[in-house]
């Protein structure tokens, strides 16, 4: 199949790249524009590794053709941190212990994102559900609820300290 | 990594553009290939096609993409019409509707059941419904099913789980077709002639290789629920191994309409038992015009435990797959009880 | 103190911002893309293989076969029988036979399609009673008899006697199922190759140190031209500890074309390499006396080895070597085989070959617990080992907290107060474990130490760490800085640790067997001492005194008594250097010589053993008979906690992994071929289905550990699923003596109880209730089992 133009908004930034339309969004980022940050653990829909943001909701780019996602806001995890500061999720799956190998990390974060966007005070059967679709093989998943939970708490003391500010 | 074979993409703005292309796609084959999937196919979320893709099962020469058709969005409902929910919405949509929720909460538990969030977000109502049968010797990569020298639905003519079978065993696995089904829904179907609209169980027949009754170049384009009264109940059980992820060991799909504590109507589904859902009503007889005692739920799981005559094709055994359908059909009959 | 707090991974920020670059991530200018044809057959002589058509195919590089390295190579120098690709026999469904190099991916996947590969099929040997059966069928020639890749026979002390004292004696078979580590990393490699003929392989590996050894062996080329670099790990697992087929094409294909390569397994590809948990058939005979007391134990194993040996050696070993550890054993034989089948090679995974028996051994122990009326809890108490003795089959044991492990979850549990006053179809289990700190020895004979560290410190008061570890998640990296940060009282951010680099690196042996915070640790301690030292020494001659009145913290080197007369670490740092000149140290680690005197007395040896316990709560569903785990409770001895994030983390992560394995996970063959080659048929545990889990450790001070430091990575896996079988025995009533535990077996094994009871009515009734949870199920299937009996 002959590459075609396409056009991405990543991260923000306006990414043309020449690809073909068989290529999917998982092959797109990593191989055509080097955002490694987003893995792939099975390619067909069964780990969650490559999940990223569509148009604000968490997809995988592994299921995803690039040519149909053209027009949308993609993110990525490389775009979670602004200015090299950690989204606080990040900052809590660090201290937390709740990357490990770090290879499911990244499609974590970006379900995780997601729910915070939508869920300030979410619940242990909330954070379950919401990453629901990504596997971790190091963590027995206790250590990312606590990243998950410590983070929503620290996002609602910032929250609150803006209001009062 | 797995990769996707070479296709021709053409992304579709209107279903009349999708039906265009996919006419245009079969005229340009030219040799009268017999499956029509290996010219065009249609693409809504991709979660089933692409992996069947990525594995080789479909390897059609033009992919027309739903993802544009603005027309298969949207709820609507109205006393008049019923419900009517677009093709191309999806399963996360589906489950989180308010309205959907209160009033078929049986859709809703079906769509939450599907796979991850993630899936549920891309994959639609009209992708669930034509999703493919599935078969632990099928769905699997080429170089695995070319060692054994391919299945019955792909590849050979014969049949790894029952060679001496009378056709494909492959599992219909879709977890919103046994609710709509059991919610009497009709899909309406377009295609460049004009339009039908059937039940949606006559979208399925017993075949694991097609299961789906869509003609060639057709395009489902909306799932219609009749106005359901005060009185409807509906639930969904779904018995899968994880939590998550699973496509479903044996689901069972249950509504009824009560008039006071007396049942009026009653339509009990299964599904992963076989290659299409499978409706029963010798149990909907014996629920129909009864006060429900827990021994009459005791004698319709049995009636449904008799009915379910699963094959060794997909996770778990047969004998649980068959026990699972008892206590489900029991619990899902409570749950309508309870609701 | 840096110890004992619970401090970030260093590795950390680099994993949360998509920064880490796995093998996966590297991209080369001119890289090239290999794939490797597999197998289609599970044993099939090659009769002839053509590879013209698939050179012929534009962007096809090269194409290599088994007649391009014929060389065997395996991880144990004694059992060395694979070749890189198939020379003249393949023996798995996924032996890979060829390999194609092309300008990307789906070239060279193509292109496999265009090798042509002509098979005389032979019969296939899948299972231990296959491979026992048909000794006219031979997977390996070399083999002496039949299919037997090792059989071992050891003897301590008089059985005869043994089991003529005891009171009871009781003799059981279980079966473990094999099961596979699935990292969510598939396996990945880039070579690449200067004009100079030196090769570089990034790999995705546990252990560096010996893919350096066998792939320069199979390259023939010197060590010294070949440099192995691990890049971030995306987990292990045990999978991870050997070369594989890619590792050698890819260094081959980079030196022939002077141009960087990438190998990178599909997920079906990742569980054709395996390498993990042995199927294993034990027979255990364990006679007591009245109060519990063992008087003998004879364990027997047969493990389904797969096609090749792989770690196999050790692994049958390792089945009998560890049961010994953790209770007073006077009498003790074990005998194990090891046999080849027609399937993927098993290997080590997370409690290599320790974790069947175990299983095993921690189901008998409750039924003989119940026979005897014991408490199965007190009981493990009562014939636990213990601290600073020795096995009967010759192990030294020193620190050992086992006792408070089973303290501990008993009491956080509410063992006492809960176990007999559960819901109905609720129960709990208790088993317990231990684990090598560290095997003893390497896996290849040598007199070598087993962990180097090279500490160098810089005048700007920068601290570099080189070792030869892998950094698989467990936190290898984050240990190594703590400890140097520790020694020299500089802040962790300080430390930058270079590890897995076989050119600057000095060698580790690598992650596996729980070794690296002992042995890497104590090399890095003993580095940093003597950097420690010098500036301790340079700082009191700025300072005016004798440096045993010094110490360092916080970047600072003071008076003990008088913490405001100080001079900075940098200071410190620069006279050091201008009194020694380049400021930098080497330690290493040599385990301490041990075990007894017979073959085989190498494995098992370790510097120090953990223990854990665990507490399982179930639930079963009396209809379905789908159960739920509902809790765990895991207590750890892991000596001291140098981080007690990531020792959690490593309780929580086995326990997990143990769940998995004792409820959802099986690697299984039909036809020879692999069931379930996916993330979704092979069922790992997702986060609904993981039980929760509280994670306590029991913090022992191992004389000989960093700072009295054990393992935590492996050893809270074994008593996980023998306490969750001993859970679904007291919910339900009746034993299930396999793995994975399943509704279905749940369902015979309720039948097949009944069924006993029934027709053995005069047999006396296990002490306890029967579980209550049950009885109305119970009762109507012993009405059907009644039945049946009456029929036949």
């Amino acid at each position: 199949m002959d590459k075609q133009l396409m056009t991405f908004t990543v991260n923000g930034e306006t990414v043309q790249v020449a690809a073909s339309p068989t290529k999917t969004l998982l092959e797109v980022l990593r191989e055509e524009m080097d955002l490694t940050g987003t893995k792939h653990g099975c390619e067909l829909g069964h780990c969650g590794a490559c999940t990223v943001l569509v148009g604000g909701i968490p997809v995988l780019s592994c299921l995803a053709l690039a040519v149909e996602v053209q027009d949308e806001a993609i993110t990525t995890v490389e775009g979670l941190a602004h200015e090299n500061v950690l989204h606080p999720l990040q900052q809590a799956f660090a201290e937390c212990g709740a990357a490990q190998c770090g290879y499911c990390t990244p499609g974590f974060l970006m379900s995780g994102t997601w729910l915070l966007e939508h869920n300030t005070a979410p619940s242990q059967d909330e954070i379950k559900a919401a990453l629901a679709g990504n596997l971790c093989r190091c963590t027995g998943y206790t250590k990312i609820i606590e990243a998950v939970e410590l983070a929503a708490s620290r996002m609602r003391e910032a929250a609150e300290a803006t209001a009062a500010g | 990594m797995n990769r996707l074979p070479q296709f021709e993409y053409r992304a579709a703005r209107t279903v009349e553009e999708a039906l265009a292309w996919l006419s245009e796609a079969a005229g340009n084959s030219g040799d009268a290939e017999k499956d029509p999937e290996a010219r065009a196919m249609l693409m809504a979320g991709g979660t089933d096609v692409l992996p069947n893709m990525k594995h080789r099962l479909f390897t059609p020469q033009v992919i027309v993409g739903l993802r544009g058709v603005r027309a298969l969005r949207g709820i609507s409902d109205n006393p008049e019409q019923g419900m009517r929910i677009g093709a191309g919405v999806s399963l996360a949509e589906i489950a989180s509707s308010p309205l959907i929720r209160a009033r078929i909460p049986g859709l809703a538990q079906a769509a939450e059941s599907v796979s991850t969030p993630q899936l549920r977000h891309m994959g639609t109502l009209g992708g669930n419904l034509c999703l493919d049968t599935r078969c632990n010797y099928y769905n699997q990569s080429e170089t695995w099913r070319k060692a054994l020298d391919f299945c019955l639905k792909k590849g050979t003519d014969i049949c790894r789980v029952a060679p001496n079978g009378q056709g494909c065993y492959a599992v219909s696995s879709c977890d919103t077709a046994p609710m709509l089904i059991a919610l009497d829904a009709t899909v309406r179907i377009a295609a460049r002639d004009g339009e039908r609209v059937v039940p949606v169980g006559k979208l399925y027949h017993d075949d694991g290789i097609h299961p789906v009754r869509l003609r060639n170049g057709e395009v489902l384009r909306e799932v219609t629920l009749p106005s359901l009264e005060d009185g409807w109940r509906s639930a969904y059980l779904k018995y899968r191994v994880r939590g998550s992820f699973d496509f479903p060991v044996v689901s069972v799909a249950a509504a009824a309409h009560f008039d006071g504590d007396i049942c009026t109507q009653a339509r009990v589904v299964l599904q992963a038992v076989a290659t299409q859902p499978v409706p029963l009503p010798s149990v909907d007889n014996l629920l129909r015009g009864q006060r429900w005692t827990p021994d009459l739920l005791e004698a319709a799981a049995e009636e449904a435990y008799r009915a379910a005559h699963p094959m060794d094709n997909t996770s778990g055994t047969i004998a649980l797959r068959r026990r699972m359908v008892r206590a489900y059909t029991r619990r899902a009959l409570e749950a309508l009880l309870a609701a | 103190m840096l110890i004992g707090k619970p401090l970030a991974k260093i590795d950390s920020y680099a994993k949360v911002t998509g920064a880490a670059r796995y093998a996966d991530d590297i991209k080369l200018p001119r890289m090239a893309f290999g794939r490797i044809l597999r197998s289609p057959h599970p044993h099939a002589r090659i009769v002839r293989i053509d590879t013209s058509r698939a050179r012929a195919c534009p962007g096809v590089l090269d194409v290599i076969t088994g007649a391009d390295l014929p060389y065997l190579y395996g991880i144990m120098p004694t059992t060395q029988d694979e070749y890189p690709f198939a020379l003249d026999k393949v023996r798995y469904v996924g032996d890979p036979v060829a390999a194609v190099c092309a300008v990307d991916e789906e070239t060279a996947e193509a292109a496999l399609e265009l090798i042509d590969v002509e098979y005389e099929v032979l019969p296939a040997l899948l299972s231990i009673d296959e491979a026992l059966a048909r000794e006219d069928i031979k997977i390996h020639e070399e083999t002496r008899r039949g299919n037997i890749m090792k059989e071992v026979h050891l003897t301590f002390g008089d059985m005869e006697e043994g089991f003529d004292e005891a009171d009871l004696v009781r003799e059981d078979t279980y079966f473990f199922e094999g099961t596979t580590h699935a990292a969510m990393e598939e396996h990945a490699c880039v070579a690449d190759c200067g004009a100079d003929g030196k090769i570089t392989l990034w790999t995705s590996t546990q252990t560096p140190h010996y893919v350096h050894r066998e792939v320069a062996k199979v390259l023939q080329m010197p060590l010294s031209h070949l440099r192995v670099i691990v890049p971030p790990v995306g987990g292990g697992f045990g999978g991870k500890c050997e070369p594989f087929a890619y590792d050698f094409a890819a260094c081959l294909f980079a030196r022939r074309h002077g141009r960087p390569i990438k190998f990178t397994l599909s997920r079906e590809e990742a569980f054709l390499c395996h390498r993990g948990r042995h199927p294993v058939r034990m027979i255990l005979k364990t006679g007591v006396k009245q109060d519990g007391t063992i008087t003998a134990v004879h364990l027997q194993t047969f493990l389904d080895g797969g096609a090749y040996a792989s770690y196999g050696l050790a692994t049958v070993y390792y089945t009998g070597a560890l049961l010994t550890v953790t209770y007073k054993i006077p009498r003790y034989q074990f005998d194990g085989m090891r046999l080849y089948t027609n399937k993927p090679a098993c290997g080590p995974k997370r409690g290599h070959g320790s974790t069947q028996p175990r299983y095993a051994f921690e189901c008998q122990l409750d039924r003989i617990a119940e026979q005897l009326g014991l408490d199965p809890a007190e009981y493990r108490k009562r014939i636990a080992i213990e601290p600073e003795s020795t096995t009967v089959n010759g192990l030294r044991v020193t620190s050992c907290g086992l006792v408070e492990c089973v303290d501990r979850v008993v009491e956080s549990s509410g063992w006492r107060e809960r176990r007999h006053h559960l819901p109905p179809g609720r129960g709990l289990g208790i088993a317990i474990s231990s684990y090598v700190t560290g095997a003893g020895k390497a896996i290849y004979w040598n007199d070598m130490p087993h962990s180097g560290v090279i500490v160098k410190v810089d005048r700007g008061g920068g601290v570099a760490v080189l070792c030869g570890s892998s950094d698989i998640g467990q936190g290898s990296d984050t240990m190594l800085a703590t400890v140097v940060a520790q020694e020299l009282g500089v802040d962790i951010s300080d430390i930058r640790v270079h590890a897995g680099d076989t050119d600057l690196t000095p060698v580790d042996l690598g992650s596996y067997s729980s070794r690296v915070t002992f042995m890497a640790g104590n090399a890095a301690r003993e580095a940093a001492g003597k950097l420690r030292a010098m500036l301790l020494e340079a700082a009191a001659v700025l300072l005016n005194t004798s440096p045993d009145r010094l110490d360092a913290a916080n970047r600072r080197i003071y008076l003990r008594d008088d913490p405001i007369n100080c001079v900075s670490f940098i200071e410190a740092a620069q006279k050091a250097e201008a009194t020694h000149g380049t400021l930098s140290a080497v330690g290493s680690y040599t385990p301490p010589r041990l075990g007894g005197e017979f073959k085989g007395a190498g494995v098992g040896i370790s510097p120090a053993y953990s223990y854990t316990a665990c507490v399982a709560e179930v639930s079963v569903d009396p209809e379905t008979y789908d159960f739920t785990v509902e809790k765990l409770w895991v207590a750890h001895d892991c000596g001291r906690a140098l981080n007690p994030t990531l020792v959690a983390g490593q309780i929580e992560g086995s326990a997990y992994m143990g769940f998995g394995e004792a409820t959802l996970e099986e690697q299984v063959f039909r036809k020879g071929l692999h069931k379930t080659p996916s993330l979704l048929e092979y069922k790992l545990p997702t986060i609904y289905d993981t039980p929760e889990i509280v994670a306590m450790h029991v913090e022992t001070m191992d004389r000989e550990g960093p700072y009295g430091a054990k393992e935590a990575g492996e050893g809270p896996l074994n008593p996980v699923i023998p306490a969750i079988a001993n859970a679904v025995y007291d919910a339900i009533g009746a034993r299930v003596e396999s793995t994975p535990i399943t509704p279905d077996k749940i369902a015979r094994a309720i039948k097949e109880e009944q069924r006993r009871r029934v027709s053995t009515p005069s047999q006396p009734q296990p002490q306890r209730e029967p579980a209550p949870a049950l009885a109305t199920e119970t009762a109507r299937v012993a009405g059907a089992s009644s039945r049946e009996v009456t029929a036949s």
